[in-house]
């Protein structure tokens, strides 16, 4: 029997319904959620701009995702509020603003969703990311030092971080983030989904 | 029944044999184009596996180096080994089938080779661009957008040869290989496009690009890879063994299960995040009806190599399609189990998850991609394989490696996700148990390159003609052949000595 006609119906018409169904009933269904206006009357989430729009290109070129997920899951769920890194649950409305899908599915290393509020001195991210080591013994995160020059003058320029005493070297006594390094810790600095949204309660 | 005469055919008329034969070199120039490229990228692909495998284990290894940072590697591994090993071998896979199937010559003998050649620009030119920094950052998608022109232009031309193939077909009676064919020929373009422009599009939301991903990286395993892998199963076991297939039914069963209900599955991998719980849930009741579709195909081909296992010690094709097809009834299952909400709950965000899909991807597609190519190399080039003890090399290296990985790293996910979800213990604990779990992968891998190295040699060598011609399969020596080949060469001696 000639079927040739049934499956090029059937073939089309399960992917297009499974798209309707997963992809595009979601779609419709967040299209009525705007951000929240939280009690100091601000606008809940903000679409990201500036430097931290950029270092998110950087988070994205440099492949974070394969390591780090920016998602909290529920109480009960898993441990992740129990370690701390979130005080709720990320919810729809916290990516709505997001023009790429940085959730990710891998924790070799801990969860970001809310680094920014997690841990909020830039020197400590500058100098986990030119080696992970320096800050966490035991890392295996790779280091990035194409993020940074090194330097040793006496007077060291404004925008160095100081190495600490054992990492140092007699040519690299500070290191000093190139554009990159800073666009992409501003952008580590503004993960911050602690903000109280009525439907993660 | 004697161990060599292994696909003896029941009764070939001539006319049948010329026509195989005009199918056959109608398909040469467009199958090795997309072979010898997929051989190509599965070699870089493994040089990449191990160097982003090391990377994991010994995070200060060519760290200077900004385009070999282990988040770089790791997207360079998975897109060579996607789009240019497992893609172009199951492109030369299925135009050769549906020719062979159809008793049809290949259409558009310019064209298709040439959209071999546009299709390894493709994917030189993505991953250039994810060394260099251009990456999407969306798995499985981390190709640049233009690099949807040459697989479009590609895609359009193996579509079309497929039709044609099928309206020209002098067999009237359908395959359930050619059904799985189609499917996943109309199905791949479709999944690619609309998922390109819903994660990468303005204006959608976040969250749908997530769902969109996930409908998508599933989607091309179970709607494409697979059932290019399940049509070479359902072709080769029966070729090979002289067997028809079990159950006409229980194949079409099978067919129909899988387009309803795996298309549904993808959403399984957000479990715990933060999208709506029906879609989730939608996911898992998916994941869970794919318990239809793979038993049928996994009672289907047991019972055609019922009685047949003792061809799996001479036949190099049978060997690595059984282990393929062993391996999906596995990696299904285990998919439908990993989809429940308790499973993912410590499997999720772990090493599980990479061993899951090196079983679907590995196990399962390449063994089966090997399997096919060590039939199909020889008809195309009226050669045999140049040594059979090398071809013995190439099965045991990637089978023990891809055991090793699988097993190795399953576990330590396991252990992982358990040691994740108890809050007492410090994080940096987490990783330091993983550690030698993460140098076993590498070992494994290294193992399953070896095999890589020892399958390109072959080819390598077939393409040179160092092979005989073509008389019949090239097959493993057990020791019953052995015997049978002695006492020929006795005979011949003792016939000698008479004509002397």
């Amino acid at each position: 029997m000639n079927r040739s006609l049934l499956i090029f119906v059937g073939v089309i018409f399960t992917v297009v319904f499974s798209l309707s169904g997963l992809v595009l009933v979601p779609d419709w269904q967040f299209s009525e959620v705007g951000p929240y206006k939280t009690e100091d009357g601000t606008l809940y989430p903000q679409p990201l701009t500036g430097p931290p729009e950029a270092g998110r290109h950087v988070y994205m070129d440099l492949g974070c995702i394969y390591c780090h997920t920016q998602q909290v899951r529920p109480e009960g769920f898993g441990a992740d509020i129990e370690r701390g890194w979130g005080r709720r649950r990320t919810v729809m409305r916290d990516y709505m603003y997001d023009p790429i899908n940085l959730t990710g599915t891998m924790r070799t290393g801990p969860d970001l969703a809310n680094i920014g509020a997690r841990q909020p001195s830039k020197t400590w991210q500058y100098l986990h990311l030119y080696n992970p080591v320096i800050t966490s013994p035991g890392s295996i995160m790779p280091p990035h030092p194409f993020l940074f020059s090194v330097g040793a003058e006496a007077v060291a320029p404004p925008d160095a971080v100081a190495l600490p005493a054992e990492w140092q070297t007699p040519t690299a006594k500070y290191i000093i983030p190139n554009s990159r390094g800073r666009f992409l810790v501003d952008y580590l600095m503004s993960l911050d989904k602690s903000v109280n949204l009525p439907e993660a309660e | 029944m004697a161990s060599i005469a292994v696909t003896k055919p029941a009764a070939v008329d001539s006319q049948e044999l010329l026509t195989r034969v005009q199918t056959d070199r109608s398909c040469r120039q467009t199958v090795l184009i997309y072979y010898t490229s997929a051989v190509f990228w599965l070699l870089l692909g493994s040089v990449l596996a191990i160097l982003a495998s090391l990377k994991m284990h010994i995070p200060g290894f060519l760290a200077e180096w900004e385009w070999l940072t282990f988040g770089r590697v790791r997207p360079a591994h998975l897109t060579s080994m996607i789009y240019g090993w497992a893609v172009m071998a199951a492109i030369g896979t299925l135009l050769w089938l549906q020719a062979r199937m159809g008793r049809v010559r290949l259409p558009l003998p310019l064209l298709l080779p040439v959209s071999g050649i546009v299709w390894n620009v493709g994917v030189a030119y993505g991953m250039i661009a994810i060394l260099i920094g251009y990456s999407t950052s969306t798995e499985w998608l981390e190709f640049p957008v233009p690099v949807l022109g040459f697989f479009g232009f590609c895609l359009v031309l193996v579509i079309y040869a497929s039709l044609v193939m099928m309206m020209r077909r002098k067999v009237h009676h359908t395959y359930v290989s050619q059904w799985y064919i189609y499917g996943g020929v109309l199905w791949f373009p479709f999944l690619y496009v609309s998922a390109l422009i819903l994660t990468q599009a303005p204006h959608v939301n976040g969250t749908v690009r997530a769902i969109a991903n996930w409908w998508f990286a599933h989607n091309v395993l179970g709607l494409w890879l697979t059932p290019i892998g399940l049509a070479s199963a359902y072709y080769f076991i029966p070729k090979v063994t002289g067997r028809p297939v079990h159950s006409y039914h229980l194949s079409l069963l099978g067919f129909w299960t899988l387009a309803l209900f795996y298309n549904w599955a993808g959403t399984h991998h957000l479990v715990g995040g933060p999208i709506p719980a029906w879609v989730i849930t939608v996911g898992i009741v998916g994941s869970m009806m794919m318990f239809i579709p793979v038993t049928t195909v996994a009672i289907n081909h047991h019972m055609t190599m019922l009685g047949q296992f003792g061809h799996l010690k001479t036949s190099p094709t049978l060997r690595f399609v059984v282990f393929g097809a062993m391996s999906y009834t596995l990696v299904s299952f285990h998919g439908s189990l990993a989809a429940l909400r308790s499973f993912s709950e410590v499997a999720h965000f772990t090493h599980h998850t990479i061993a899951h899909s090196h079983l679907g991807v590995y196990c399962f597609f390449t063994m089966m991609m090997f399997g096919a190519m060590y039939y199909i190399f020889p008809r195309i080039l009226r050669r045999e394989w140049s040594s059979a003890p090398l071809i013995k090399v190439h099965f045991w290296t990637t089978a023990i490696g891809s055991i090793i990985y699988v097993v190795g790293l399953g576990w330590a996910g396991l252990v992982q996700g358990w040691m994740m979800n108890n809050p007492d213990i410090a994080f940096m604990d987490v990783v330091k148990y993983t550690i030698p779990w993460l140098e076993s992968r590498s070992v494994a891998g290294t193992l399953m390159s070896i095999g890589h190295v020892v399958f390109a040699i072959l080819v390598w060598r077939m393409l040179r003609g160092d092979g005989a011609e073509q008389q019949g399969p090239t097959l493993f020596t057990t020791a019953r052949s052995l015997r049978a080949q002695r006492e020929r060469k006795a005979r011949a001696r003792e016939r000698a000595k008479g004509v002397a």
